[in-house]
């Protein structure tokens, strides 16, 4: 199997593990990718188990769009990893695995990323108006809205969020593995080997 | 142009309805009494755990997973665990997969024995109910006597479990699934022949195999529908591959084989027990890392080292090796997966928590096109939703 998924020029980078394989390809190319996965009678990924994102908002290529596929027949696992820049879209895969709907309502939900030609595509995990998109790392774990029961207007309201107490974030990450000698004058004691 | 008159009533189902197995509000179209549409909105119970564990070290992420589907915590922990472990790449000691695989099964019980009876309740039998529950709470003294609580346990957590099972546990639970296996017997002598159940349930919400592969259905939906698939012995985790065990398989895939094959999982987890507690020896319940698990109490009072261990590892935690991994478990309700996401740091960078309700959720659509109103809830209860896990 290893062998023949090289031999596929769309695929780049892979890793093969016990029971699960690790693979990249371009975003234009997923629909195609996915279809030979599945119905290539050396692969047969026939079930599509996740879909998912990462958010790095430090690179240039925003997103990675994750897509977790499982080949019942030959008994392996398959992430295949996609790059996208913030305001990419990407081809739906609806029509290679009819699951995807709901998973791609999720990243579109979360992560704000578009999905094009997919028949649905609305919020599912968010409240009804919501505005953001959670999963990102820009997000505040805090949220910007909060909700509270109005007894003067007898109805549910929003508000921006009122912290009565600072957010706590400690940073409690300090040298585990010993200290590098990076004092300002530690230099000088170096014993030099000559 | 020829004018239609559309005959159909929508309504509104949920999100407070006991048949709803929680907060689902479904949108139904119906024709008299005929589905023609049901739409689920999900996301009522939505607490954004997955970005809540971004902020939390890999330790303090672990009583999440209780809380996702709170009536089988165990098993997602389990998942959580093989995932962190396989990032850290580290084995736990034989003990601790012993253990784990016996409150893995305990836990699939206690599901089942929730699920077949409120599933049960829904189509008109209230007994069941009543006496599973005094078994479930019977089987949650086990719980609580290993990790101190009924329901959210942390018991498993990343490098073994975190303590050892109490003195005696073994005969305990020994004597204990003697019994259980009588319940079982009694517990479908009440449900497996009644007319009205049969009534309600044969042929009613059918999933063919291969609608049931390709929607991502996992677990006892997937095989009640003909696919013996069960990750426990295609992708063995911890100690599976040292216990045998049948896979029950239905053969039409409707709500009597989905009770059909869970009421028998109960009997393959009580063998798979008995043969656990056969093979399990003493020994070492977790690696003995203290870089990754705490050092023993006593060793805290006498040694600085380990007070310094102890000091980190609930403070900064351990740090885990920069990567990316899935590790799925055959939870109760089906393959409950963990993608996990390091940057070298001790708090996760992206956890992504894979539900077999979510996917199951999404072809209830289809399952109930046709039927009457009142099968969505025997197809509801027939597909085991719980919606911790499905809003996350």
């Amino acid at each position: 199997m290893f062998d023949n998924l090289k031999k596929n020029k769309d695929i780049i980078n892979i890793k093969e593990g016990d029971n699960l394989i690790e693979l990249e390809c371009d975003k234009n190319n997923i629909l195609s990718v996915l279809k030979e996965l599945k119905e290539n009678d050396d692969f047969i990924f026939d079930q599509l188990l996740d879909i998912t994102a990462v958010d790095n908002p430090s690179r240039e290529c925003r997103f990675d769009l994750v897509y977790i596929i499982q080949s019942l027949k030959k008994n392996k696992k398959l992430i295949l990893k996609t790059s996208l820049k913030e305001n990419d879209t990407i081809e739906t895969i609806i029509s290679v695995h009819k699951a995807a709907d709901w998973y791609e309502r999720e990243c579109y939900d979360l992560f704000g990323i578009e999905f094009k030609n997919h028949p649905d595509l609305r919020r599912i995990m968010t409240d009804y108006n919501f505005e953001g998109h959670p999963l990102r790392k820009d997000f505040p774990l805090t949220g910007h809205t909060e909700v509270r029961y109005d007894d003067l207007e007898k109805k549910v309201i929003y508000e921006p969020v009122k912290l009565s107490q600072e957010f706590r974030d400690f940073d409690s990450e300090s040298p585990w593995e010993g200290m590098k000698n990076n004092l300002i004058g530690d230099e000088k004691s170096e014993i030099k080997k000559d | 142009m020829k004018e239609v008159e559309l005959n159909t009533t929508t309504i509104n189902f949920g999100p407070q309805h006991p048949a709803a197995h929680g907060v689902l509000r479904l949108v139904v179209e119906l024709e008299g009494e005929v589905v023609k549409r049901a739409e689920p909105h999900i996301g009522l119970l939505h607490r954004g755990t997955e970005k809540l564990i971004e902020y939390k070290t890999y330790l303090q992420a672990v009583p999440y997973f209780d809380r996702l589907d709170y009536v089988s915590p165990m098993c997602q922990e389990h998942a959580f665990a093989l995932a962190t472990e396989n990032l850290l790449n580290i084995e736990v000691p034989m003990r601790a997969k012993f253990i784990r695989v016996i409150f893995a099964e305990v836990t699939r019980i206690l599901n089942h024995l929730l699920n077949i009876p409120a599933y049960a309740a829904d189509i008109g039998a209230v007994t069941p109910f009543l006496w599973c529950f005094e078994e479930r709470e019977k089987l949650l003294e086990f719980h609580e006597a290993v990790s101190g609580a009924r329901f959210h346990a942390a018991y498993f957590r990343p490098g073994g479990v975190h303590q050892d099972m109490p003195e005696g546990m073994e005969e305990k639970l020994f004597h204990h699934f003697k019994t259980l296996a009588k319940f079982i017997d009694d517990l479908e002598e009440l449900l497996t022949n009644n007319r009205i159940l049969r009534q309600r349930s044969v042929d009613i919400g059918i999933i063919s195999k291969k609608e049931a592969i390709e929607w991502g259905c996992s677990g006892p939906v997937l095989r009640s529908s003909g696919v013996a698939w069960d990750l426990r012995r295609s992708q063995p985790y911890d100690a599976y591959d040292q216990v045998e065990f049948d896979i029950p398989v239905g053969k039409k895939g409707d709500c009597f084989d989905r009770y059909l094959v869970r009421i028998e999982e109960m009997r393959q987890s009580i063998s798979i027990i008995n043969q656990c507690l056969n093979k399990i020896k003493p020994g070492a319940i977790s690696v003995e890392d203290n870089k990754i698990t705490p050092p023993k109490r006593n060793q805290m009072k006498k040694s600085m080292e380990a007070l310094i261990h102890h000091f980190k590892l609930f403070t900064e935690g351990y740090r885990v090796p920069e990567g990316q991994t899935y590790a799925a478990v055959e939870a109760p309700k089906g393959e409950f997966g963990v993608f996990l996401v390091s940057d070298g740091s001790s708090k996760p960078y992206r956890c992504k928590i894979r539900a077999p309700g979510f996917a199951h959720l999404q072809i209830l659509d289809n399952l109930s096109k046709g039927h009457l109103m009142a099968d969505i809830a025997a197809i509801l209860g027939s597909l085991d939703i719980v919606f911790g896990e499905i809003d996350r």
